[in-house]
């Protein structure tokens, strides 16, 4: 149980490569923190960071109350999930659970009764003589998991953890993560790229971009109020329509009373309607295709400057490609931004 | 291929056959010559069918030997085959897992010059650099001994690549999963490292022991005292070294003897190299 306080984190490769630049995040006691960006925006160079296995070329980072800047991973109290699981191929399931505590000096009925505590806790009891190569990727991904729970340390570091499931087991793991989680109170940090495994896991949502930070806060706060045009676009699927002012504006369709300088619009293809909403948005385009997924369907729609919007509705609408359509969108449910600085107008 | 082609199947295993003759006649020709009478080979035919003095010929080679024809019994000298084969192979395995284990995971200045020495001890096998080892080996006293036949043979260029190789494949997140868990550099080697490179160490054991078991030109030069010679060499002598003619049937006896222990340790590590093929991990 502890905090992590990051002050000021930089990475800078030897090649002079910015992988992460001027991270401050305040994580707090048994909070789910989720790093989620783009491949490359280091999120994963951070994570590794606070494990200890990448050095920190300026900034403090603080896990508890202990400064760890120049501490070994094993002695800064946090345990990691890797994205391949990493078990050690040649022992028992038993052993690579006992393994880091036997590194510790743990007493051996100590160390008995933590990892059968653990492999009740994981159901993965009758497996612990196995090897992991007669274990399915599930059952090696709860043994990873384990693997953390053992040491029952200060944190605990995801690193993708999920992305080498088939997406039901995806599901499924995630669950019992994030109430694992909750059960043991234990501080995490969880690098994904999935924005919705980030979205379900998350107390707090870190968007990383290019080595910073966009934006921090709640799942519901980031989807209802981006404050990048970065966010905007990377949370929420489908992704939100960005719609140019100016164009708009020349259909007659652009509202008034949208902030100075704002010369891009987001709507969110769920806050698009078929009625009309006066004093807001309205597109007019064609109709390009028609996507059924079930209980909803996406329509896809081609505006008259060649561009195309999504808008999500329920069930399956009574549309049929090619045919003239407006769409409709209330004022509350834009996001104005401004392409210069990338922000958000108001 | 064309399954039903009688001929064609036919023709693969003469073919087959063929090669596997090539290659075990000797041998046969060997097994056989053991088994015979000193007088038959003085005939100049060469008999193809066993003959009935095999239980004499070995128990004179191991039990009696012929000094007066440079044979003392072989014992001693498959002894000192066997720790001169067993050092050097374990010995190779040793240092080579070590240097390539500081190759691979250590960053230390002029690691990649330290790298391409070792390469380049590659070009130069025993035979090339031997009068200066000779020299060496002398001046440090140990001619006429088992350090002597086997210290000069350790460092091995082909296995530290072997295991470079290896350790390279090993994912990275074997290192740092082991740092979180609190193992130093010595553990990880011992309890990951080695362990997971245990078929290759059997592979290399079988190369190592073999090319110990064969040396041949340095027990020659570093031994002069009987207590230390090695089998090959005995056969060597056995063969030029009597004023008679020599006692094929015996020589052959002690050749065949000379062949058993390696051909035991390859089949004893045979099944490490399977249960290392079988299980191999994703």
């Amino acid at each position: 149980m502890a905090r992590i306080v990051m002050e000021s984190l930089s990475k800078v490769y030897s090649g002079g490569v910015q992988a992460v630049s001027d991270v401050s995040l305040d994580v707090a006691d048994g909070e789910m923190i989720v790093l989620v960006g783009p491949s490359g925006c280091g999120k994963s160079t951070l994570l590794r960071m606070v494990a200890g296995l990448e050095t920190i070329t300026s900034g403090t980072l603080h896990i508890g109350d202990t400064l760890v800047n120049g501490l070994e991973p094993a002695q800064r109290d946090i345990a990691m999930v890797f994205q391949n699981y990493a078990l050690y191929p040649h022992m028992s399931v038993y052993d690579n659970l006992a393994y880091g505590l036997r590194n510790r000096g743990v007493p051996k009925p100590e160390i008995d009764r933590r990892v059968q505590a653990a492999a009740e806790m994981l159901q993965i009891g009758e497996f612990l003589p196995r090897k992991p190569r007669a274990l399915s990727g599930g059952q090696r991904q709860r043994v990873a998991m384990g693997r953390a729970l053992v040491r029952e340390p200060a944190a605990f570091l995801f690193d993708e953890p999920l992305s080498n499931l088939d997406a039901k087991l995806r599901v499924q793991m995630r669950v019992e993560i994030r109430q694992l989680q909750k059960r043991l109170g234990t501080t995490s940090l969880y690098v994904t790229h999935d924005q919705l495994e980030a979205l379900t896991l998350a107390d707090r949502l870190v968007v990383l971009n290019g080595g910073r930070i966009e934006q921090v806060g709640t799942p519901m706060d980031l989807y209802r109020r981006p404050e990048t045009v970065f966010v905007a676009g990377f949370i929420g699927s489908p992704a939100m329509n960005m719609i140019e002012s100016a164009w708009a504006r020349a259909t007659s369709g652009l509202p008034d009373g949208l902030p100075a300088g704002s010369d891009l619009i987001g709507v969110r293809p769920d806050d698009l309607t078929l009625a009309a909403q006066p004093g807001g948005l309205a597109l007019t385009g064609r109709v390009a295709l028609l996507e059924p997924a079930g209980a909803e369907s996406h329509v896809y729609v081609t505006l008259s400057n060649g561009q195309t919007v999504t808008y999500r509705t329920q069930g399956l609408p009574d549309l049929t490609e090619g045919a003239a359509i407006t769409l409709h969108a209330p004022l509350s449910a834009l996001h104005p931004f401004n392409t210069a600085t990338g922000k958000r107008t108001g | 291929m064309v399954e039903n082609d009688r001929w064609g199947l036919l023709l693969a295993h003469l073919i087959l056959i063929l090669g596997v003759a090539v290659v075990v006649f000797p041998v046969y020709v060997a097994i056989i010559a053991s088994t015979h009478a000193p007088g038959t080979f003085l005939q100049g035919v060469m008999p193809l069918l066993p003959g009935s003095h095999a239980v004499e010929n070995y128990r004179s080679v191991i039990f009696e030997g012929r000094s007066n024809a440079g044979a003392p019994p072989i014992g001693l000298m498959l002894w000192n085959s066997f720790v001169m084969a067993v050092l050097i192979a374990v010995g190779k395995i040793a240092v080579s897992l070590l240097s390539a284990f500081a190759i691979v995971y250590f960053r230390f200045p002029f690691r990649i010059f330290f790298f391409w020495v070792i390469f380049l001890t590659l070009m130069l096998p025993v035979e090339v650099r031997i009068v200066p080892t000779y020299q060496v080996v002398a001046n440090l006293g140990m001619l006429n001994s088992y350090a002597g036949l086997t210290v000069p043979l350790i460092a091995s260029a082909t296995a530290t690549f072997l295991f470079r190789q290896f350790f390279m494949t090993v994912p990275e997140e074997m290192l740092e999963a082991a740092r979180v868990d609190g193992a130093g550099p010595w553990r990880f080697f011992k309890d990951i490292l080695v362990p997971l490179s245990i078929t290759n160490i059997a592979a290399m054991f079988v190369i190592m022991f073999i090319y110990g078991w064969n040396q041949y030109l340095w027990p020659l030069l570093v031994t002069t005292d009987d207590r230390y010679y090695t089998i090959v060499m005995g056969i060597q002598r056995m063969v030029t070294g009597a004023d008679s003619e020599p006692l094929w049937h015996l020589v052959m006896a002690t050749v065949v003897l000379a062949a058993l222990p390696p051909i035991l340790v390859i089949l004893f590590m045979q099944r490490l190299f399977v249960k290392g093929l079988t299980e191999t991990e994703k």
